[in-house]
């Protein structure tokens, strides 16, 4: 009975938290850049254009399908909006070495970072990957996106264009 | 229990009353799954009947966040736990809850945390929730900057067993110097150097009779990174005092582990070549356990994670924390975009090998101590061996392919621990195609084949998937045992999924059979019994 009560107590400050507040700034993790320096999630920039955070590991088929297709089209989407893709691997120690090999493989220009024991990925609740991020110039999440299927990729960028050119998302 | 739920309490009170008074300084975020399945009796693939019909595990991640202060808890339940999982996982709880504090400088912990040191080879606590894995610990952690370069780490805890603690008290301590951030000079310096170290103590009471068993066990580790230019060097050495404990048959033995990886990579080439030794290094907060569970350290398999259904699910590799050496090689090559093999597109290609022996173990002059092992000698047993090859090219904005070959040797006595099994040779295939209709309808078609005379024979699996971009997608599939031996046992197992993503939140739609088998992810296996059912997934971030 009691943990019932204390659920509902919960879910009515979960739901405040969400009508009131959608927009969370990036929380300050530590994660890890390839050449293993620490870096803190906090300091994601990109001169107040808008960012993509997507958290990818390289055993997760989507994740690949999806940075592969946005990759034939990055550069367009950065001439057109300055958004900037940043990829967060949530690799653990048996594959974390394997991603700077696998990005240069693939010779893709995203910014890379490790997050080998998901700490940022924990911060940011994220269920499993991959997972997308729209991040606004004010360093705040205004709108997140679960998997991915072949094409989605078009919703990301309107997205990215409605917040380029300082519309409203919906 | 009660303060649990004073503290939940007070966490709620505190955070509905902040979002109310000052909403643009504090948030409240987090996530949820639940699954739950509906079971139907199977006899020809062993699906036994479930009294309760359905089953499901579920958790809620709530988390507060203002400032410097971060604080939250998980309820989970298990009504009851689904099958495959732990049956210790039992009724619901608030197992996870933790406030922190963190500056540029600093940083506290007190409750729940997860925690990793180096590559983990003495100390990782991490939770896979789609295993039912979860070694948290419950204690007191700092971590602290003194000077620019320099990162410490302490701890002292209990770790997670389901919904109790492991008897345990873990003790640790980590290092780690950035040589060119502590020494301005070699900041732009084209090598970088990163050294570190750990140690880790165990505390647990000597109840035996039989045996004098040390109370403290302590794992030490070195790990060196070195970087220039296009080359990268990482090696962690760790060395673990006697532990005798349920994994290594209570020999006195101490534990020796190697881990040494150098990649090569430029844009369009990456190259990696790695070499492991375990030996002996099962390090648990409780020496009795075995199985999943109280793990104090991570030690990876060193194989390429499979993700195609065949290589993922029939024959996976688990690693061998005791005894093994394990070498790995993998060159990633892209033929560039537009030129003559590449296509318009460029073509990716992976090669892979990875092979795992185990080590080499001569009879010790005291029977406590168990074995010697010759450090560079590699034993003569062949646990594992998977060779593969992966091309994935696009033609054009219509199709694109991926193919590979596979060719394995598994050691199914040594890696799941059985006898009688023997080493099983198999080679498979892979084609998987997609036809995009247009923006956002796509067709994929995927045929996999394993050939065997071993075990359970050859297998075949065809899948069928539509999506309509972004939030739907169909897939129909099917595994055929066609090979099996035993005639009866040639068996279709056919599931269809569906599923509807939108911002957040995802639910997923199964029905079928699946088959009994080891299911891995990221890294960690568990084995899931034979089950034939609808089952429903509900993911939401937020």
């Amino acid at each position: 009975m009691k943990q019932i009560l204390l659920l509902s107590l919960l879910f009515s400050g979960l739901l405040s938290a969400q009508v009131l507040d959608n927009k969370r700034p990036l929380p300050s993790v530590d994660i890890k850049t390839l050449d293993g320096k620490s870096f803190n999630s906090a300091d994601f920039d990109n001169g107040g254009k808008p960012m993509i955070i997507n958290f990818w590991a390289t055993w997760c088929k989507p994740c690949i399908a999806e940075l592969t297709n946005i990759d034939e089209v990055y550069e367009e989407w950065v001439k057109e909006t300055g958004v900037k893709i940043i990829a967060v691997s949530i690799d653990d120690s048996r594959n974390a070495t394997k991603v700077a090999p696998f990005v240069n493989g693939r010779g893709w220009t995203y910014e890379i970072y490790l997050d080998p024991n998901s700490d940022l990925k924990r911060a940011l609740n994220v269920n499993n990957p991959p997972q997308t991020f729209l991040i606004n110039g004010k360093k705040e999440i205004v709108w997140q996106h679960n998997g991915y299927t072949e094409g989605s990729e078009k919703e990301l960028y309107e997205m990215v264009k409605k917040l380029a050119e300082g519309k409203p998302l919906n | 229990m009660k303060f649990y739920l004073r503290f939940l309490l007070l966490l709620i009170i505190a955070s509905n009353s902040v979002l109310a008074q000052t909403i643009e300084q504090g948030e409240l975020h987090g996530n949820f799954q639940l699954d739950a399945q509906y079971y139907n009796q199977d006899s020809l693939i062993g699906a036994p009947a479930v009294p309760e019909k359905i089953l499901s595990n579920g958790f809620m991640n709530l988390w507060y966040t203002k400032g410097n202060f971060t604080g939250g808890i998980r309820y989970e339940n298990y009504l009851n736990v689904m099958q495959g999982f732990d049956s210790r996982y039992k009724g619901s709880g608030i197992p996870f809850k933790f406030a922190s504090y963190k500056n540029d400088k600093l940083e506290a912990t007190a409750g729940n945390f997860y925690e990793q040191f180096g590559g983990g080879m003495v100390l990782r606590a991490y939770e896979e929730r789609g295993l039912g894995y979860d070694n948290a610990f419950d204690g007191f952690r700092v971590r602290y900057q003194p000077i620019k370069g320099l990162y410490l780490k302490g701890l002292i805890a209990r770790q997670r067993a389901f919904f109790a603690l492991s008897p345990g008290i873990i003790r640790a301590f980590d290092l780690e110097v950035n040589v060119n951030e502590l020494i301005p000079q070699l900041e732009n310096s084209k090598t970088a150097v990163i050294f570190g170290g750990s140690a880790v103590s165990r505390y647990q009471k000597d109840q035996s009779d039989l045996y004098n068993l040390p109370e403290n066990v302590a794992a030490f580790s070195g790990r060196l990174n070195i970087i220039r230019g296009k080359f990268n060097l990482q090696s962690e050495y760790g060395y673990k005092i006697n532990d005798p404990n349920a994994t290594n048959n209570s020999i006195y033995h101490p534990g020796q582990a190697l881990s040494v990886t150098t990649t090569y990579s430029t844009k369009g080439l990456g190259i990696l070549l790695s070499a492991k030794r375990l030996d002996n290094f099962d390090f648990r907060s409780d020496r009795t356990a075995t199985g999943i569970g109280s793990n104090v350290n991570f030690l990876p398999a060193m194989a390429q994670q499979h993700t195609y259904n065949l290589p993922a699910t029939i024959y996976p590799y688990a690693t061998q924390p005791n005894c093994e050496m394990g070498f790995q090689a993998e060159v990633n090559y892209r033929l560039k975009k537009g030129s003559k093999l590449g296509g318009k597109y460029g073509t990716e290609i992976k090669v892979n090998f990875s092979g795992t022996n185990d080590i080499v173990k001569n009879a010790a002059e005291n029977d406590t101590l168990g074995y010697t092992s010759p450090f560079f000698e590699v034993g003569k047993q062949m646990i594992f061996r998977d060779f593969h090859i992966e091309i994935h090219r696009k033609f054009n904005a219509k199709w694109k392919a991926t193919v590979m070959y596979l060719n394995w040797v598994y050691n199914k006595d040594v890696i799941q621990g059985l006898s009688g099994f023997g080493t099983i040779f198999a080679d498979m295939a892979v084609v998987d195609v997609a036809y995009k209709i247009n923006a956002s309808h796509t067709i994929r078609l995927e045929a996999q084949s394993l050939l065997s005379k071993q075990d359970f024979g050859s297998w075949a699996m065809g899948m069928i998937e539509y999506t309509f971009a972004p939030n739907w997608f169909v897939a129909v599939l099917d595994q055929y045992n066609y090979g099996n031996p035993d005639s009866n046992k040639q068996i279709h197992y056919i599931t269809g999924n569906t599923g509807f993503n939108k911002n957040g939140n995802r639910i997923m739609l199964q029905y079928g059979r699946q088959r009994a088998g080891i299911f891995c992810v990221g890294g960690v296996c568990r084995n899931v019994p034979a089950s034939n059912g609808f089952s429903i997934s509900i993911t939401s971030s937020f």
